[in-house]
């Protein structure tokens, strides 16, 4: 897969318009007053007192309930659905399927899946087969199990290993391969090899990860004539309004998406789902809002996942530490449709360290499985898996310390995209040392066997590095501030806010223009209706595309006051400044005046700012970079592995806000424990081709008792002026890219034994232990 | 699960009301778990159900309300009553966000039917404030920015307020295990071990909820 900046994997099927460049250019900052400060957030008060009302909380008049009956199969043909007695049961409004005239109603409905609503051809467990609304959700379930659908099984394959064989079964009739494999090669690698003191090759599985976000996917419509109305649970209200207006066949000004608040998504809420048409033609049917939330089954079944991995690794490296050689082989797969099973695998191979030789092919498959969606850091953690444990144990056989390793390794530019353009600023050298050095690296990797309790614990410490491609931001972008007459402001903005303080961050970039309190700053944001185009939240992107849009809004608003004032005042603009919110002359140190006190302002009742997304560096690239440290203790009698502590260097450009900041950190290490340790979806790959832990109970995130008691989080800041003009770059993706490789590399250090296939838990580990010994 | 020791009648009253409401005085509650295992049957029998009367000490007042026997506590808070700040994550017990105080104790509202909370104190995260000011658990959840998504933070702000109920100052164990039966995906326990400790302090200092 390439790195496509025009259509990158989270603006799938959205519509980009163009902003106008910025009109006037914008200096980084280069002190702060309120941006960096760990301000708490400005929507917290409604987000811990339950005001705040998420999509699955609308409760709307005359409201009806949906509920979708889902095929139990791995791989059937719907011959009939009879929904006849579903629809005389008490309450039920509405009942559609494949065989109703609504579905041929819709248009291929884009979810990365160019299919119908309903098919009659379900090639994964968990495909729509009808659906139902009533007056409440039982009676819509009472109905679902009163539909009565002919199935014809089909053989199926669920797993991506067998799918290629010769008689694996086929979950598309042209076959099982999704493309031709995608493939990378620069320099020589064989004679890279040549040149190497020491090859290794090792072979890795990463499992299949299920986003589960704590807000099931769903979403509210509701019908005014015909306009629409949405709430939806989702990371880009602009995506949702492409998606439903294509599938519906409607104009975008007769869509309103509205999506204040979600409760997470983590890629997997980039886009309208079935189940916002689904919302939409029920509510048309009924004449009434129709309210559509995924059980959490169904989110385990049917909207995304980050695709398994198996990986083959050969690298190449000289005594002192050079690369000679790398080259990768990686399958995977995105489920029964095509939805990016090895997208972006091969990545940190290619482009993270310095290696001149380098070769790689990807191989995406089809199975009977849903599908994948984007997740945090697609193909990131994965390659990062191979290429962090690699570099640990190829450190080891040149008797070198892994960090010193990785430092001898660093690139100034990207080897991987074409003309090798330079980044920015490149923070991995500071992440690694400074992350070693506050981490205690060297004194923890050499105490760590005496820093055992002795009996059957081992301590290790491991570490793992990574850069992550996208995070730069881009246009396009608009907001707009508005700073009424009583001093007070505004912030328009279409941007979602995930929970990663997007609505808070913007807030301080105004009070940091505007000298008004963070706090003071109404927001209004997510709302098609209302609000300006940001793209979907992904991709690290939203801080980097917004902070800047939003600044360039509030010194819109700032010039215009100063002008305001200077004519009020009869003086130069020029000689004004806006400082802590009160206007002053550098001519004359006795004016100070409140915007509230000039009378033009006050006739004007409000000024209207707007600010645009300038363009990127023109042949430069912007990536952040991380380097993560880990102390394990594992019991080798029972294969237990405790996190004792956990430290995140991230080179994420300008910390706009640290409390916020930490939150990412801690929570994208805590996800990489889940991804390490704990997730793995697991198919019942033999007998019924259905996934047998789609819930939370089987399938285990991390809890309170799995996160380590001590979490550290180094801050590297390069003090990058080109990135953009708030001098930022993405922090939620690259907090999770090297956590579980980390981990693994401290199992290896504690116990000898290398973990090539994740998760980490005790019965995998116990066994390798075992072998290890020889029992 | 249904029996309240500081309550004797309390059984008594919503057994009886959920059997009289199917319809089947001689069901027991193993024949009742087995009706709803086959569903077509199950759909049937419910096809003549009567709303039962159910009184709840909802954040300190008295409700009176109708609902299904099969509705949850959930369902009933947050459909019904429009009590929307407890949330939904799973609607089976794993993951917490529907924790709410039943007679001070954390519970999972998915897994506790409204019937079976006849006569008993049922708070939500909305009764912990005091009018439009957020209550001390609240406050440390915000101070310590203690969630991302906050789509589970109605769940571990109840679950914490009810370990302090129990236990004014926990360790950081005590509080590990107080909010393990609340996910949070987003990988907030680090900060949210923090606002749980600091909202110990500010009871102590304020006292109150």
């Amino acid at each position: 897969m390439t790195l496509d900046r025009e259509r990158p994997y989270w603006l799938e099927g959205v519509d980009l318009p163009d902003t106008p460049a910025q009109d006037e250019d914008i200096e980084p900052w280069d002190e702060t007053k309120v941006v960096g400060k760990p301000l708490p957030r400005v929507d917290a008060y409604e987000r811990v007192s339950g005001s705040a009302v998420y999509p699955a909380d609308v409760v709307l008049p005359r409201m009806l309930y949906a509920a979708i009956l889902r095929c139990p199969y791995p791989h059937a043909e719907v011959k009939g659905v009879d929904i006849g007695a579903a629809e005389k049961l008490p309450g039920v409004r509405a009942v559609f399927s494949a065989f109703s005239p609504e579905d041929a109603a819709t248009r291929p409905h884009i979810e990365f899946i160019r299919e119908r609503l309903f098919n009659s051809r379900c090639r994964y467990e968990g495909e729509t087969v009808a659906a139902v609304a009533a007056e409440t959700p039982y009676q819509a379930w009472d109905a679902v199990r009163a539909i009565e659908v002919e199935y014809e099984r089909l053989p199926f394959v669920s797993d991506e290993r067998e799918a290629l064989d010769p008689d694996a079964p086929l979950v598309h009739d042209d076959g099982n391969q999704v493309a031709e494999p995608g493939t990378y090669e620069r320099g020589d690698v064989a004679a890279g090899f040549a040149d190497a003191d020491v090859v290794l090759e090792q072979e890795y599985r990463s499992e299949c990860e299920i986003h589960t976000p704590m807000e099931p996917h769903g979403a509210v419509a509701k019908w005014d004539g015909d306009q629409l109305t949405v709430w939806e649970s989702t990371q880009g209200v602009y995506g949702v309004q492409s998606g439903v207006a294509g599938s519906l066949g409607m104009p975008f000004s007769k869509v309103r998406v509205i999506g204040h608040y979600m409760g997470g998504g983590f890629g997997s809420k980039l886009q309208s789902g079935k189940y916002t048409v689904i919302a939409a033609l029920l509510a048309k049917k009924t004449a009434r809002p129709v309210k559509c939330v995924l059980t959490r089954e169904e989110t385990f079944l049917a909207v995304g996942n980050r695709p398994p991995s198996n990986m083959r690794l050969k690298a190449g490296v000289k005594r002192d530490g050079t690369l000679t050689a790398m080259e990768f082989r990686g399958t995977g797969t995105g489920g029964a449709y095509r939805a990016g099973g090895t997208s972006l695998l091969d990545w940190v191979v290619r482009d993270l360290y310095t290696c001149p030789n380098v070769k790689t092919e990807t191989t995406d498959i089809y199975i009977n499985a849903g599908p994948a969606r984007p997740f945090r850091a697609p193909g990131h953690p994965q390659g990062a898996w191979a290429l962090e444990q690699m570099m640990d144990a190829l450190a080891g056989e040149i008797g070198m310390d892994p960090v010193e390793l990785r430092l001898k390794n660093i690139p100034a530019y990207s080897q991987a995209r074409a003309g090798n353009p330079p980044y920015t600023t490149t923070g991995l050298k500071q992440c690694l040392e400074e992350g070693a050095r506050s981490f205690g690296w060297a004194e923890a990797r050499a105490n760590a066997n005496r820093a055992s309790a002795g009996g059957p614990m081992r301590r290790g410490v491991g570490m793992a590095g990574c850069l992550w491609p996208y995070g730069f931001g881009s246009p396009p972008a608009t907001a707009i501030v508005k700073l009424y007459s009583d001093g007070t402001v505004n912030l328009n903005t279409g941007a979602a806010d995930l929970g990663t303080g997007t609505k808070t961050v913007l807030a301080m970039v105004v009070a940091e223009e505007l000298g008004v309190d963070p706090d003071a700053v109404q927001i209004e944001n997510a709302d098609t209706g209302t609000t300006q185009f940001a793209a979907s939240s992904g991709g690290s992107m939203t801080v980097p595309s917004e902070t800047p849009t939003v600044r360039a809004a509030a010194i819109d608003v700032k010039r215009q006051l100063l002008q305001l004032a200077a004519e009020e005042m009869s003086v130069a603009v020029s000689t004004l400044y806006l400082m802590d919110g009160k206007i002053y002359s550098t001519a004359d140190p006795e004016v100070e005046r409140e915007p509230s006190g000039l009378r033009s302002l006050r006739r004007r009742r409000m000024l209207t700012g707007i600010g645009y997304r300038a363009p990127n560096p023109a042949g430069k690239v912007v990536n952040p970079f991380a380097a993560q440290f880990c102390e394990v203790e594992v019991n080798v009698r029972t294969g237990e592995v405790k996190v004792l502590r956990f430290l995140g260097a991230h080179d994420s450009g300008r910390v706009m806000n640290l409390l916020t900041y930490r939150n990412q950190v801690f929570g994208g290490i805590t996800m990489g424990i889940g991804f390490g340790m704990t997730e793995a979806r697991v198919l019942d790959r033999n007998q019924t081709g259905k996934m047998v832990n789609k819930n939370w109970h089987d399938y285990k995130l991390p809890t309170a008792l799995d996160v380590p008691p001590v979490f550290e989080c180094v801050p590297v800041d390069p003090g990058d002026r080109e990135a953009n003009t708030t001098g930022t770059k993405g922090i939620g993706e690259p907090a999770t890219i090297p956590t579980a490789a980390a981990i693994a590399n401290a199992v290896f250090h504690a116990t000898g034994v290398r973990m090539t296939d994740t998760p980490i838990n005790p019965s995998r580990l116990v066994a390798a232990l075992a072998a290890q010994r020889g029992e | 699960m249904a029996d309240d020791p500081k309550d004797p009648g309390r059984k008594g009253v919503s057994r009886r009301g959920f059997l009289t409401s199917v319809g089947t005085g001689a069901l027991s509650a193993v024949a009742a778990s087995r009706v709803q295992a086959e569903p077509t049957e199950r759909a049937e029998l419910l096809e003549g159900a009567e709303l039962s009367k159910v009184t709840l000490i909802l954040n300190g007042r008295s409700r009176q309300l109708l609902v299904e026997p099969r509705w949850s506590l959930a369902y009933v808070l947050r459909e019904e009553l429009g009590l929307t700040g407890t949330k939904v994550g799973c609607d089976r017990g794993e993951c917490g966000a529907c924790t709410v105080l039943v007679n001070d104790v954390p519970r999972y509202a998915c897994l506790m039917l409204a019937v079976e909370a006849e006569g008993a104190r049922v708070e939500t995260v909305e009764g912990l404030m005091e009018g439009e000011e957020l209550g001390h658990t609240q406050q440390a959840f915000v101070e310590k920015d203690a969630f991302q998504c906050g789509y589970c933070t109605s769940g571990q702000v109840m679950a914490v307020e009810g370990m302090l109920r129990s236990r004014a100052n926990p360790s950081l164990g005590e509080i590990r295990n107080g909010v393990s039966g609340n996910l949070c995906r987003c990988g907030a326990y680090a900060h949210i071990f923090a606002a749980a400790e600091r909202a110990a302090e500010l009871k102590r200092e304020g006292g109150g909820s």
